[in-house]
């Protein structure tokens, strides 16, 4: 118990150096390209750090505490679903690619919105970029302060508020001083905590069980569904567990926190590096965590809660300063989502709303000004909700992942791919994808036995195109008159 | 298109400019983009053989009645071909293409920051 606080501890303040070291880069930059280097670290990613960056978002709570708790409950046919995101480790870079770092470097792109705004030269389509990003990604970010200040609590035993201030002061400080570049570095050493974290988790639990074969025949004799790809009740059908390749895997190239990182590096070079990496330890880290999931049934039988599955199965088979390391890794992992989500809103209200629109003739220090209390006053506001989240939020959390995706997947890879693609098909693509994702998730979930997000995408995909090609002969991008 | 010296967010001061650049550059005017193309295609040809060797082993080997399953190191096969050795092989993949056919091209030609 006092091991795992201590590891803890030393995490944190490892984290804490890291924050005012990156901010010293911050200091360096010319005045000018204050919002490039707070925002992006420059476009100077290198390919392991980009690699790391995009994981340690991407991973959140929910694959860190939720999945191995489903995959505790589902079995092998859990970790099947999960392998689904493998693809992401490549078919995200490789899609927006070379083009998007092109693209975005011209237009002087800062964030996602940046790109749509120079892509489709269309207020109304920034604005609705915006909102949709603030509504969604806030609420997803309070949710995982929630689930950080639970874990904090559960290891250490304090009171629930006083482990969400702990958690609160900690990412605001780095997120504050620090900027994109020590969100990134931070990312970096999260993700080689989880990487190693997983490693030694799954090896321990794989010693505990008594090896594979012996954890095998004892699943098989409590329930011969914990081994088959279709779940414990047998109710997870091939067309639901392959729908998981839209949601959490090739849609993810609309989600804006990574599409972000898809402009922050260096070099074609490094994008080569990063593929190769984040492909190996997004899969090695999915396939580690959600085995645990799977292996911690027969050693530790009966857990109800899902999500005390991964503190408890630590505690059980590694010694006490080993869990508290490894239990390092999902609180790494929120933490790391955290202050990426709280970086983008930012960026969303102070680049994409604040300059473009209200003062777009502010000063380089009104402007530095304007994104450091912009971060701070939504840090606390984010505190202020999670100390008590209303039913909204979990609702906007459980929902924000695949309305992101419904909302910018196309008017994204569309508007990189086709030309003919135009502000009329971007917006009615976002609003389709939006409104269908909500009608679906309210009055037809799971329609055809596939998940909530399948059709929104594809809807909104006619959407882009019907709304590019009606517009196509009096509206022709190139006499067009924005605004 | 001299930029140097705005500021940096994505002032695109001249109407059109951007929508300009889109259409030049679609026309084939800039070779990275034919290359920024044909990566994407493989981006896509990979995702759908990794979607198929996962559904086929997962689907295929797996479907028969948990008894009659037969196991590789521990595991039942169907899991072992399709989430195990399928990760090994997309990984193998994807040091493949990228080694030897993805190009690099330089991103900045007007800001070197």
């Amino acid at each position: 118990m006092n091991a795992v606080v201590v590891s803890l501890f030393i995490f944190l303040i490892i984290i804490f150096i890291i924050g005012f070291w990156s901010s010293r880069s911050l200091n360096q930059v010319p005045e000018d390209s204050f919002l490039q280097e707070y925002f992006l670290g420059g476009r100077k990613l290198g390919g392991f750090i980009l690699a790391m960056t995009m994981i340690a978002t991407y991973g959140s709570a929910s694959s860190f505490i939720g999945g191995p708790g489903v995959a505790y409950t589902e079995g092998l046919g859990w970790v099947l679903l999960s392998m689904s995101q493998v693809v992401t480790g490549y078919f995200v870079l490789m899609i927006l690619g070379k083009k998007f770092a092109i693209m975005a470097r011209k237009y002087k792109a800062v964030t996602l919105i940046d790109f749509l705004k120079g892509r489709y030269e269309s207020k109304a389509v920034v604005l609705l970029a915006a909102f949709s990003i603030i509504i969604f990604l806030f609420s997803a970010m309070a949710a995982q302060w929630v689930g950080g200040a639970r874990l904090i609590e559960s290891l250490t035993g304090l009171n629930y508020t006083t482990a969400l201030f702990i958690f609160a002061v900690s990412v605001l400080v780095y997120v504050i001083v620090g900027g994109f570049r020590a969100v990134a570095l931070t990312d970096t050493v999260q993700g080689v905590i989880m990487l190693v974290g997983t490693l030694l988790l799954l090896i321990a639990t794989i010693i505990a069980g008594g090896g594979v074969q012996t954890i095998m025949s004892d699943l098989v004799a409590e329930n011969p569904n914990l081994v088959t790809p279709y779940g414990a009740e047998g109710n997870l059908t091939p067309a639901y567990v392959s729908s998981f390749w839209i949601l959490v895997g090739v849609a993810v190239v609309g989600l804006p926190q990574v599409t972000v990182r898809a402009m922050s590096y260096r070099s074609s070079k490094a994008m080569h590096r990063a593929l190769i990496i984040g492909t190996i330890v997004v899969g090695f880290i999915m396939l580690n965590m959600h085995l645990i999931g799977v292996f911690a049934r027969p050693i530790l039988p009966g857990i109800e809660v899902g999500d005390k599955v991964m503190p408890m199965i630590a505690q059980e088979v590694l010694p006490p300063w080993l869990a508290g390391f490894v239990l390092a890794a999902p609180m790494a992992a929120i933490m790391s989502t955290v202050d990426s989500l709280l970086l983008l809103v930012s960026s969303a209200v102070v680049k994409d709303v604040y300059l473009n629109y209200v003062n777009p003739s502010a000063t380089n220090a009104t402007v530095k000004k304007w994104s450091f209390t912009v971060t701070a006053v939504l840090g606390i506001f984010v505190f202020l909700m999670a100390l008590n989240p209303p039913d909204l939020l979990i609702w906007l959390n459980l929902f924000a992942f695949g309305g992101l995706e419904a909302t910018f997947i196309w008017p994204v890879v569309l508007g990189l791919y086709w030309k003919k693609g135009n502000k009329y098909g971007a917006l009615a693509s976002m609003v389709v994808g939006i409104a269908s994702y909500i009608i679906i998730d309210q009055f037809f979930p799971s329609l055809l036995g596939v998940h909530n997000v399948v059709f929104p995408i594809i809807l909104s995909l006619i959407a882009y195109i019907l709304g590019s090609m009606m517009t196509q002969v009096s509206h022709n991008p190139l006499t067009d008159q924005p605004h | 298109m001299e930029q140097v010296g705005q500021m940096p967010c994505p002032l695109v001061k001249e109407e059109g400019e951007g929508v300009k650049w889109v259409r030049k550059e679609l026309r084939g005017m800039d070779g990275r983009f034919k290359i920024a193309n044909r990566e994407a295609l493989i981006g896509v040809a990979l995702a759908l053989f990794n979607f198929g060797w996962w559904f086929f082993f997962a689907y295929g080997l797996g479907d028969a009645s948990p008894e009659d399953y037969s196991y590789v190191f521990g595991f039942p096969a169907w899991f072992f071909y399709s989430c195990i050795v399928g990760f090994l092989v997309m990984v193998a993949l994807v040091i493949i293409v990228v080694r030897w056919w993805f190009v690099e091209v330089p991103f900045d030609e007007e800001e070197s920051s």
